[in-house]
This record gives structure tokens, C-alpha cells and sequence, in this order.
């Protein structure tokens, strides 16, 4: 529990400070590029939207800066992001909450395909060390050195374009009607696989990697000898004993590698036209939209915040030492 | 070390002289980068080895001048985010206490920040914004992981012996960090720049095709723009849009495999000097982390 408080402690000041940097941002910058922005969006569709934006971009205010903070904060909490602009006169929440579930699924399924596959391998390219299985290493490198968009690009002239197995883009097939229907659902997986299968190439080397390199740790230790001395099945040593020991390090550096495989996941759904929220920031830096690009960062962040408060509750429900209180 | 080991080096070390070469000299063999006068979207021929664009630009020009601003692109932002990273992480363990926990705090924070929609609102609004200002967008959010790795290095430095014999002897601390523990460093410091340039390297691309900063300076993130703003990824285009990112990718090669190649002389290094303390003076958690365990115990954060 004391671990678990710690965490909950640790991410809510990481929230803190992301939001101030979301504040202090907009006020570094020459020339108050919002001030020229306001001049397109005069009439806001409802005061509460202006007022919040007022208070975060500093512009039509009198108040003092730490006013203006507490003014800020609050909105946020509230969920008072202001107008988008490229969206007008859409508010900033609705449409970053249109957009959202697409990244979700894209990015949760892809996230999670490729950490299992990639710890699998990684416990497999670890036990087989020595093999043929070493060559790979550097193709891993390879995979893992290219810009995901651009892998998404390639993969979209190879299936989509030349043989045709897959839709060019879009999430879903326009012509069927948005409900939770077979043949709906049918078609999000269809449009779905190309994007996600590139994230998951592009992601996979990390997982592998780190993997590899615990259980390599592990294996010398005594309790996997032994083991393998009592004549217990290979799959059972890998599995039951090394491996299970190996990947509570690699769930742990889960939370460092999310930030990271969400941008370049980002950036892949621009190539697909898939509309999450990486379609959306694109829509936003074209339109010089910063309302929209500053509630995108905190919904993004606060996102990737929540996804590693869950990755350590798995930690701490698989490894009993965080559990008791570390003194 | 194992063949496969040195080939990997090897691999690493000849892609990452082709590319630098290309950068440096490259440019004064090709033709004008911006240069309209070639047929339009013509696939490779012998006039034009990689083909031309939309509007008859020559790909190889590009491709090879583009090498030259997103080698400087990230070549700078390494460089700042390494000082930020020494600055911040060696202080953090020199000074420790109540300096090492906000500093910590801090370091950890920025490290869980995604940082490509950070630095979206920080470029996003500076239009046209130029190398420069990009490098040091880019550094201000690439720092935080190296930090962390020579934090926990230095932290293990601060106890070992002829550290304790420099302060024991009245040296101060600003002559025990640059004399004693910075020299120590230095391999870490090496494979941790390697590492920023990677990020710095993929973040350039990610912003450029975003199309954040300015997008008439080539580098081979505006080339990928250009590219998805024309169509060439529907329209099959592939000569255009392939070399830049294939050259992403094997610069992105030969970075990781030389930093785990640094990774792995720097770590056998420190476990022939790791010193046997008595117990008494061994403090707990305090065992001398080498880069790969830092690398590998994720969890150690102290929040």
C-alpha cells in the first residue's frame, strides 16, 4: 500500500507539473502568438470556453500571473479547455473526446500485442544465446532505429496499394453505419491492422531487448541450476523459473517506454488518416491551433500517467517485496 | 569478445563514418537541392540516380543535404541535452539530500512526460522556427533518461575510495566533481550522447513531417513532409519518400549498436574496479550500479 501511495504521490506531482509547464509555455514565447490568434475567434460560443482561455494564454486580462495560474487550474479540473479553433466553434474537450477512443485501441491493443510478443521473444532469444538467434540482434536495432510513420508509409505501398490486402486509411468503412454491429466491428479490425502491426514492428525491439537482458541475468542464478537439475521440463525451467523472475524489470521500464511508443504511435495515425488524436495535433499545428495543441498535451500526458499507475499496480500485485512496506 | 560483437561494431562504426562523410562533404557533389528544373515525379534514372519529386526536384540532392541539417540538428541538441544531463544528475548525487529529491523528482517527472506532444507545444508556435531553435527544443526535452544514468553512476563514484580520500584530504566539491568523478564518466557520458542523438534524430523527423519548424531547410525530416503533403505515400512515389527514412533508420543502426557496444566496455570496466567495502560503511541500495543494471532496474525511483 505504501508503494502503491508513493506512486500515486509521484505521478500527481508529474501532473502538477505538466500542467504548469502547459501555462508557463504559452507565456515564454515572443510575441504572444495567441493575441494574433484571438483576432479570428472574437466571438467565442459560449463565455465559460473564452474565460478559460483567457486564463490560460494570459491575453484580455487584467489579473495578476498567479491569479491567472489559479484561475487556470481550476478550469482544467473542471474540464474547461476552451474553443478549438481548427474545430470552431467545437470546445477543446469534445473534440480531443472524439478522438480519443480511436488512439485508445489503436495504442492499448498495438501496446499490449507488442509487449507480449516482444517479452516472448526476448525470453527466447535469451535462452537460445549463442545460436543463430544473435544475428537478429541487429535487425532488432535496425527495427527499432525507424521513424514509425515511415514504416507505416512502406506498409501501406507494400499491403495496401501493390497487394491490396488492406485498406489505405481511415479507421473504420464509412459506408456502414457507426453502431456496435458484427460487420462494423468487422471493418475497425480490418482497417485496424496495418497501423497497429506497425507500431508493434517499430515498438517490439525495446521489449525484446530488455527482456533479453534480465533473463540473461537470471539464468546463471542458482535457483534456475537447480531446476534444471531436478530434471524439470525445459518450458517449465524457462517459464516458471527464470523467466517469471526476469520480467518484473521489464513490466518496470513498461512505464518509461509508453511515452515514447505513443508519440511515434501518433505520428502513424497521421500517415493513415486514422482518426485519433495524432490525426487531430496534426489538424491543430496546420491550423496554428493552440488551444487545441495544449489540451491535447495535458489529455495525452494525463493518458500516459493513468497507463503507468496501472503498469505498477501489475508490478505490485506479481512481486510480493514492493508490497510490504519498504521500510 | 565474440566475432558477432565486433561485426556489430564494426557495422556501427563504418555506417556512422558514411553518414557523417556524407554530411560534411557530400553536399558540394550534388546539384541544388531546391532546384525545380528536372521532369516531374520521374522514377530513378541515370540523370536523376533517385528520381525527382512533385515539382522536378533532384531526391539525391536532398537526400544528401538533408543529411547535413539533421546531422547538425541533432549534433546540437545531443550536445546541450548531455550538459543539461551532467549538470543535473552529477549535482543531484554531489549535492544529495533535499537538492537530490527535488532534483530527482524533477528528472523523473520529465522522464514519464511524453515528450513528442511536449515538444509540439513548444515548437508549435514558433513558425519557421530554424536548426537552432529546434536543437535546443529538442535538448530541453532529451536530457532527463541520461541524467538519470550518471545520477545513479555518480551516486556510486560519490562513495568509492579515492573520493573519500579527495574530501578527506579538504578538496571541495566543484574540484572532486571535475577531477574525480567526471573522468570516470566519461564512457557513460559518450554512450548517453550516442543515445540523445538517436532521440534527437527521430524527434527532428517526428516535428519536421509534423511540420513544425522550418520546412525549406532539407533535412531528411522535411524531405518525409514534403513527401506526405504531395502525396507520394498514396501515390507510390516510393523513390521519394523510401531514402530518408531508410536513412533515419541506418544512421538510427549504427547509434544502437555502438552505444551498447560502449554500454558493454564501460560496464566490464566498472565491474573489475567495483571495490569490496566493509559492510559497515556499505549503505543499503547503495551497491555500485553499473550502466546496464541502472538500465535494467527501472524501479529504483526515488519519488
Amino acid at each position: 500500500m505504501r508503494f502503491f501511495l508513493r506512486r500515486a504521490a509521484f505521478y500527481l506531482a508529474t501532473a502538477w507539473i505538466a500542467l504548469t509547464l502547459n501555462f508557463i509555455i504559452p507565456r515564454l514565447m515572443p510575441g504572444n502568438p495567441v493575441q494574433a490568434l484571438f483576432a479570428r475567434t472574437k466571438q467565442a460560443p459560449n463565455p465559460q470556453s473564452e474565460a478559460a482561455m483567457q486564463a490560460a494564454f494570459g491575453i484580455n486580462t487584467h489579473a495578476g500571473v498567479l491569479s491567472q495560474y489559479v484561475t487556470y487550474l481550476g478550469n482544467v479540473l473542471h474540464g474547461q479547455l476552451g474553443t478549438s479553433v481548427s474545430y470552431y466553434p467545437a470546445s477543446v474537450t469534445s473534440v480531443i473526446s472524439a478522438a480519443l477512443p480511436w488512439t485508445l485501441l489503436l495504442v492499448g491493443t498495438a501496446t499490449l500485442v507488442s509487449f507480449v510478443l516482444g517479452t516472448l521473444l526476448g525470453i527466447l532469444s535469451a535462452w537460445r544465446r549463442g545460436s543463430w538467434v544473435d544475428h537478429v540482434l541487429p535487425v532488432t536495432a535496425f527495427l527499432s532505429a525507424m521513424p514509425y510513420f515511415w514504416l507505416g508509409a512502406v506498409a501501406i505501398f507494400i499491403f495496401a496499394t501493390k497487394l491490396g490486402w488492406f485498406p489505405l486509411s481511415g479507421a473504420y468503412n464509412t459506408s456502414i453505419p457507426e453502431t456496435f454491429s458484427p460487420s462494423f466491428i468487422a471493418s475497425v479490425l480490418d482497417y485496424g491492422v496495418l497501423p497497429a502491426g506497425t507500431i508493434v514492428v517499430s515498438s517490439i525491439a525495446g521489449w525484446l531487448l530488455g527482456m533479453r537482458n534480465v533473463m540473461l541475468q537470471t539464468i546463471p542464478e542458482d535457483y534456475v541450476l537447480l531446476a534444471t537439475a531436478k530434471g524439470l521440463r525445459t518450458r517449465r525451467v524457462v517459464f516458471s523459473y527464470a523467466a517469471r523472475n526476469a520480467i518484473l524489470p521489464n513490466l518496470a521500464s513498461f512505464a518509461l517506454s509508453l511515452g515514447f511508443v505513443v508519440g511515434g504511435a501518433i505520428l502513424t495515425e497521421i500517415v493513415f488518416s486514422y482518426p485519433g488524436v495524432g490525426y487531430v495535433l496534426f489538424q491543430a499545428v496546420t491550423n496554428q491551433d493552440y488551444p487545441l495543441m495544449q489540451g491535447l498535451f495535458l489529455i495525452i500526458t494525463i493518458m500516459v500517467l493513468l497507463a503507468n499507475l496501472l503498469a505498477d499496480v501489475a508490478y505490485a500485485a506479481l512481486d510480493p517485496r514492493t508490497r510490504e512496506s519498504r521500510r | 569478445m565474440k566475432p558477432n560483437r565486433r561485426w556489430s561494431v564494426r557495422i556501427g562504426v563504418g555506417l556512422l563514418v558514411f553518414f557523417v562523410l556524407m554530411a560534411i562533404a557530400g553536399p558540394w557533389f550534388v546539384g541544388n537541392p531546391s532546384a525545380t528544373d528536372g521532369p516531374l515525379h520521374a522514377g530513378p534514372s541515370g540523370g536523376h540516380l533517385l528520381g525527382t519529386t512533385n515539382i522536378g526536384q533532384d531526391v539525391l540532392s536532398q537526400l544528401v543535404v538533408g543529411a547535413r541539417g539533421s546531422l547538425v540538428v541533432c549534433t546540437i541538441a545531443a550536445a546541450i541535452a548531455t550538459v543539461l544531463a551532467i549538470a543535473v544528475g552529477v549535482t543531484s548525487a554531489v549535492l544529495g539530500g533535499v537538492w537530490d529529491e527535488v532534483l530527482s523528482l524533477f528528472t523523473n517527472a520529465m522522464l514519464v512526460i511524453p515528450t513528442l506532444p511536449l515538444v509540439v507545444v513548444i515548437a508549435g508556435y514558433m513558425k519557421n522556427a530554424g536548426a537552432v531553435v529546434v536543437a535546443i527544443v529538442i535538448a530541453a526535452t532529451g536530457w532527463s533518461w541520461s541524467a538519470r544514468i550518471l545520477r545513479a553512476q555518480a551516486l556510486s563514484l560519490r562513495r568509492r575510495d579515492f573520493v573519500l580520500a579527495a574530501r578527506a584530504s579538504g578538496e571541495g566539491s566543484f574540484r572532486i566533481v571535475t577531477f574525480e568523478v567526471l573522468p570516470h564518466l566519461v564512457p557513460l557520458i559518450a554512450a548517453q550522447f550516442l543515445g540523445v542523438v538517436l532521440y534527437a534524430i527521430m524527434t527532428q523527423a517526428g516535428l519536421a513531417f509534423l511540420g513544425i519548424g522550418s520546412v525549406t531547410d532539407w533535412t531528411w525530416g522535411t524531405m518525409l513532409y514534403w513527401a506526405n503533403s504531395s502525396q507520394a505515400f498514396q501515390l507510390a512515389q516510393w523513390w521519394w519518400y523510401v531514402p530518408p527514412g531508410l536513412c533515419i533508420a541506418l544512421f538510427g543502426t549504427a547509434l544502437v549498436l555502438l552505444n551498447s557496444a560502449i554500454d558493454r566496455v564501460a560496464d566490464n570496466r566498472l565491474v573489475e574496479r567495483a571495490p569490496r567495502r566493509p559492510m559497515l560503511l556499505r549503505r543499503r541500495g547503495a551497491g555500485p550500479v553499473g550502466a546496464a543494471d541502472a538500465l535494467v532496474a527501472g524501479e529504483e525511483v526515488p519519488a
